[in-house]
Parts: C-alpha cells; sequence; structure tokens
C-alpha cells in the first residue's frame, strides 16, 4: 500500500501534501521526546555507566582510581561474608513483609467490601499510612519501639514477652522484625487497595446464584472469591516481592543495617557502600549480582507460568 | 439466626476498628509526644495523653532550628518535580492514548524496564554524571532525578485518565480546523483537570518520601530536604524526641494534605502503578 500510494504521488490515497504527512508521522514522537530524553539521559546511561563501574576500581576519595579491574569486584564478593548474610536477610526481610502485607491486606479488602456505615471515612484512615513518607514511617516505629518514649516495649514487659523493656532494634536476634512491621504497617493499604479493586468487580449476582444453590460463607469465598482474585493476586504479590526486596529507605533510617549486620539487606548493603565507603566500583558490582539475581527470578516465574498453563 | 447475624456484624465492626486503631496509633504517638513537655515526657512515657499540653517544640524547631529552611527545599523540590512530571508525562500519555505509531511498543518497553531495575543501582553513577556538572548538592539536580524517575508511572497513569475521555471530541475540534495540538490543550487537558491534579499529588508524594538520592545527592544544610535535614538532626541530637517528633508531625502535614487530594484516585494510580509496583 506504501508502495502504490509512492508510485502514484500519494495524491489519490493520500490527499496530504508531504509536509503535513510528515508532520503528522511524527506527532506522537514529538509529544513523547522529552519525556524520552530525560528517561534515556537520567536512567538507561547511568544504568550502562554502572554496569560498566562494576568491573572499574572507582572509590570517590582516590583520584589514581579508575582504571579497570576486570573481574576483582566479583572475587571479592565471592568471599565476602557480608554479601551472603545481606542475601540471607533479604530473603527473610522480603518473605515475611510479603507474606503479612498479602494476609492482613487481602483480611482488610473482604472487610471493606461489605457496605457499612462510615465507610468512606474508615477506608481513608485505614489507607493513610500509605501517604505517609516511608522516612517518617521508619522513623515513627523506631520511635515506638524505643523504650525512653515509645509504649510498645513496656506493654510487651507488661504482658510477660520481655524480660525488661528494652529495644528489640538493638537486639541482633529481633532486630529484624522491627523494620519488618513498619513494612507492614505501611504497605498494607497497598495490597488492600488493589485486592478491593478486584473484589468489586466480581458479579454480585454469582454470590446470589450460589447463596440460592445453598453455598455457605466459606463455599462462596473458595469458589467465586478465589478463582477471581487469583489473577491480582499472583500479579500484585509477585511485582511487590520484586519491589519489597529493593525497599531499602525504613532499614537506612531504623537500624542502618545494624545490629552486628544483621538487618543488612543487599540494597542497603550497596547503598552503604557507595554512600558511607564512597567504593562506587564495589557497589555496582554487588548491584550488577543484584539485578542478575533479579531477572533470575522474573524468569522462573514466566517459566513457572508457562508450565501451569501448559499443564491446564 | 438474628444472633449468628448479630454476631458476625459485631465481628465485622471490632475487626474494622482494631485496623482503624493499628494505622492510626504510631501517628497518634508523634502527635502526642510532640506536644508533651519535655519536663513530662519521662515521667508520663507511656501515658496516652500527657496532663498538660505544650507546643514548646514546634516553637523550637520553627524558630531555632534549619527545619523551617529544609521544608522550604522540600517544597520547591517536590513541587517543581510535580509540576514537570505531569507536563511531560500528559504530553506523553496522551501519545501512548490517541496515537498508534511503530515506536509505542518500544517506548512502553522503555518505560516498563525502568521501572523493573532497583534504582539503588543508580546511586553511585548518578552522583558521578551529577558531579562535574555542579548539580550535587543542589535542588536542580534532585528536581532532575526525580523528575527521570517519576515520568514513567506519571504517564501510565495519565494515559489511563486520557483514554477514559471519547475520541470524538478533538476529532470534531479537528473537523473544525483546529491542529490536534490545539484540540490537545484547548479541550481534551481541561477535561483531564481531575486526573491532573491526581498525577501532582501522587509525584509530590513521592518526591516528598524519596531518601537515598537526596541522601546521597545533598551533604550541606543549605540545599538538603526534609528526609536528610530529619535524619542529620536524629542522629546529632537523639535525646530531643519532642522536636524530633515536632518535626516529624510538620513532614507529615504535606503528604496527608495530598492524600486528601488523591483519595479518590487511589484505586486508579496503583492500577496504572502496579507496573511500577
Amino acid at each position: 500500500m506504501a508502495s502504490t500510494a509512492a508510485r502514484t504521488g500519494g495524491f489519490r490515497r493520500d490527499p496530504r501534501p508531504l509536509k503535513k504527512r510528515l508532520a503528522d508521522a511524527s506527532a506522537p514522537y514529538l509529544y513523547s521526546a522529552p519525556a524520552l530524553i530525560l528517561i534515556v539521559t537520567v536512567m538507561l546511561v547511568p544504568l550502562v555507566l554502572g554496569m560498566s563501574y562494576a568491573f572499574r576500581d572507582i572509590q570517590l576519595l582516590n583520584p589514581f582510581s579508575g582504571g579497570f579491574i576486570g573481574l576483582d569486584h566479583f572475587k571479592t564478593l565471592s568471599q565476602d561474608q557480608n554479601f551472603y548474610r545481606a542475601l540471607r536477610n533479604t530473603l527473610w526481610w522480603t518473605g515475611w513483609s510479603v507474606l503479612l502485607q498479602f494476609v492482613f491486606g487481602l483480611i482488610l479488602a473482604l472487610l471493606l467490601d461489605k457496605p457499612f456505615f462510615g465507610r468512606a471515612i474508615v477506608q481513608a484512615l485505614v489507607f493513610l499510612p500509605w501517604a505517609v513518607p516511608s522516612f517518617l514511617a521508619g522513623l515513627n516505629w523506631a520511635w515506638l519501639f524505643n523504650p525512653v518514649v515509645g509504649p510498645l516495649p513496656h506493654w510487651l514487659f507488661a504482658l510477660g514477652v520481655m524480660n525488661e523493656p528494652s529495644n528489640i532494634l538493638s537486639d541482633p536476634q529481633l532486630a529484624m522484625w522491627g523494620p519488618i512491621i513498619a513494612n507492614v504497617w505501611w504497605g498494607i493499604p497497598f495490597f488492600a487497595i488493589t485486592l478491593l479493586a478486584a473484589l468489586q468487580a466480581i458479579p454480585r449476582d454469582l454470590y446470589e446464584a450460589a447463596s440460592i444453590d445453598g453455598a455457605g460463607p466459606v463455599q462462596r469465598f473458595v469458589s467465586i472469591t478465589l478463582p477471581f482474585l487469583a489473577p491480582t493476586i499472583a500479579i500484585t504479590v509477585l511485582l511487590r516481592t520484586v519491589w519489597i526486596s529493593n525497599f531499602a529507605d525504613l532499614i537506612i533510617v531504623m537500624t542502618n543495617g545494624g545490629p552486628a549486620d544483621r538487618t543488612q539487606i543487599v540494597a542497603s548493603y550497596i547503598f552503604t557502600q557507595a554512600f558511607k565507603r564512597l567504593d562506587f566500583g564495589y557497589a555496582s558490582a554487588i548491584a550488577l549480582v543484584l539485578l542478575a539475581l533479579l531477572i533470575t527470578y522474573s524468569m522462573l516465574i514466566v517459566v513457572l507460568r508457562q508450565w501451569l498453563l501448559s499443564k491446564d | 439466626m438474628t444472633g449468628k447475624r448479630f454476631v458476625s456484624i459485631l465481628a465485622h465492626r471490632l475487626a474494622i476498628l482494631a485496623y482503624v486503631a493499628f494505622a492510626l496509633f504510631p501517628l497518634y504517638w508523634l502527635l502526642k509526644v510532640s506536644v508533651t513537655p519535655n519536663k513530662l515526657l519521662y515521667s508520663e512515657g507511656i501515658r496516652m495523653w500527657p496532663s498538660s499540653m505544650s507546643f514548646e517544640h514546634f516553637e523550637f524547631v520553627l524558630k531555632h532550628s534549619d527545619f523551617p529552611v529544609f521544608f522550604k527545599n522540600s517544597l520547591i523540590v517536590s513541587g517543581s518535580t510535580a509540576v514537570v512530571v505531569t507536563a511531560l508525562a500528559s504530553l506523553a500519555g496522551y501519545a501512548l492514548s490517541r496515537f498508534n505509531f511503530r515506536g509505542k511498543y518500544w517506548i512502553v518497553a522503555l518505560m516498563l524496564l525502568t521501572q523493573m531495575f532497583p534504582l539503588v543501582m543508580l546511586v553511585a553513577p548518578i552522583f558521578k554524571m551529577l558531579s562535574p556538572l555542579g548539580l550535587t548538592n543542589s535542588l536542580t539536580g534532585l528536581v532532575i532525578v526525580y523528575t527521570a524517575f517519576n515520568v514513567p508511572f506519571a504517564t501510565f497513569l495519565m494515559q489511563s485518565f486520557f483514554d477514559g475521555i471519547p475520541k470524538d471530541l478533538e476529532e470534531a475540534a479537528m473537523i473544525d480546523g483546529a491542529t490536534q495540538f490545539v484540540a490537545f490543550r484547548q479541550i481534551i487537558l481541561p477535561l483531564t483537570l481531575p486526573g491532573i491534579a491526581a498525577t501532582l499529588g501522587f509525584v509530590f508524594t513521592a518526591a516528598w518520601s524519596e531518601l537515598l538520592f537526596s541522601l546521597m545527592l545533598i551533604s550541606g544544610n543549605d540545599a538538603a530536604t526534609f528526609p536528610v535535614g530529619l535524619l542529620s538532626f536524629v542522629s546529632k541530637f537523639s535525646v530531643d524526641f519532642g522536636q524530633m517528633m515536632a518535626a516529624g508531625v510538620l513532614a507529615l502535614i504535606p503528604a496527608c494534605l495530598f492524600f486528601l487530594l488523591i483519595q479518590r484516585y487511589l484505586v486508579q494510580g496503583l492500577t496504572a502503578g502496579a507496573v511500577k509496583g
């Protein structure tokens, strides 16, 4: 079609003059150009640059650094016990955060799905933590866990859970639970909002038909609600897993990786290397490994999905 | 049957109440400590409300600390980021919503890609890139970085708003002789005003909360944003809980205002943001 248009000079099929056609064809690119230029220069270029740093010796305070050192960073990394600990901590942090956020978010969505008096206000109030800046959420929970100003240690002591009102953030065994609890508080609204939207898209007459047929609430939940929610659950849990595993704000604010590196996750370890030690090369090498792990995770999910689909 | 029904309603209300309490308690405690006078702070440690209130911490924070500067810096950065992002995202979102073109697939792919990798990877290279340009320790540098980070998500959000507006409107205007850009500016944009407000709110909140890049890029007090200022305050004067929490309450105000503004659009924003995660 393009060739016939070219042969006939484009006049019969397309009455617009060449200049106008060029302008029309370039219009969408002109609209998106400013956004694209910015994304490429501020995100794509640094991404590629960062990957090259992983093979170079780049330390901010050392003017003689900058040379190509091959795989040295990765050799160091393979011996780095702190890195392996951060990797284990990342699994722990991500697993519990996602699980608890999902379970409590789902319960909240189910509770809000029923109409009741004052639902709009309740909804605004329970979703409020989502609007709290993450650094403030972290500080706020750190203060709640602090026996000097916070009530939590005193309550746990009164309940007999603790021997004395102490700060769990300075206890190596328990410290990780501090950021996890803050993260659950902060992240429940996200799951609740997404799941609530999915719940409200389920046709109501399905439930009516099911209860006429004698299905109880549990049966209705298992055979109507769950299958309808399944795709939303799958996609939000998967995306959230990746996002939370990279979410270092709460940890940096609350514990800064301590005590004794017990709360250091890979993302906060990268940040510490870059920010505190100013070792950009090593930080970029860890970041590259993290990226490879995340890509592997995503590929696994894709393969798993294909396998599940082909089984049906 | 009615008894069972009553019990289930009661359980439902109690569960809701528990959620509300859990969501609000930390913020309540923040407010409570910020109005507790120093002399009562330790003696009435876990009382639900102090026996006497005072605004001395707020007064100190507003008059004798750098927090007003931090607050102003954060407002400038978040406000400019929100405006620039919304402008760029409206244009790009309009292109994705209204045109079918060859590069569309690649643009969407690029924008999705930027949402997939951990941003912490960029901390070091961005510092290295901005430092010779004099854009570290500068609010302009932060605005540029935050704008780039937020544009992809905002573009998808704006696209979803444009998709909700029928195409006939600008087609009618174009038959009357308006160019597409004029139709976009004078007919479509005014109709998306609620969407634009929501995008402004989302981006403002995101920029207001950002921590890692402002920590990395800003070192002096003059250009410090609120998170940087608050954290350095915490590590320097870690005993002044009343003042820290008063500052925390101040940091909460703009975020809560924008939350009220965008509350209605949360679902749309988060479904568009599902790609962002």
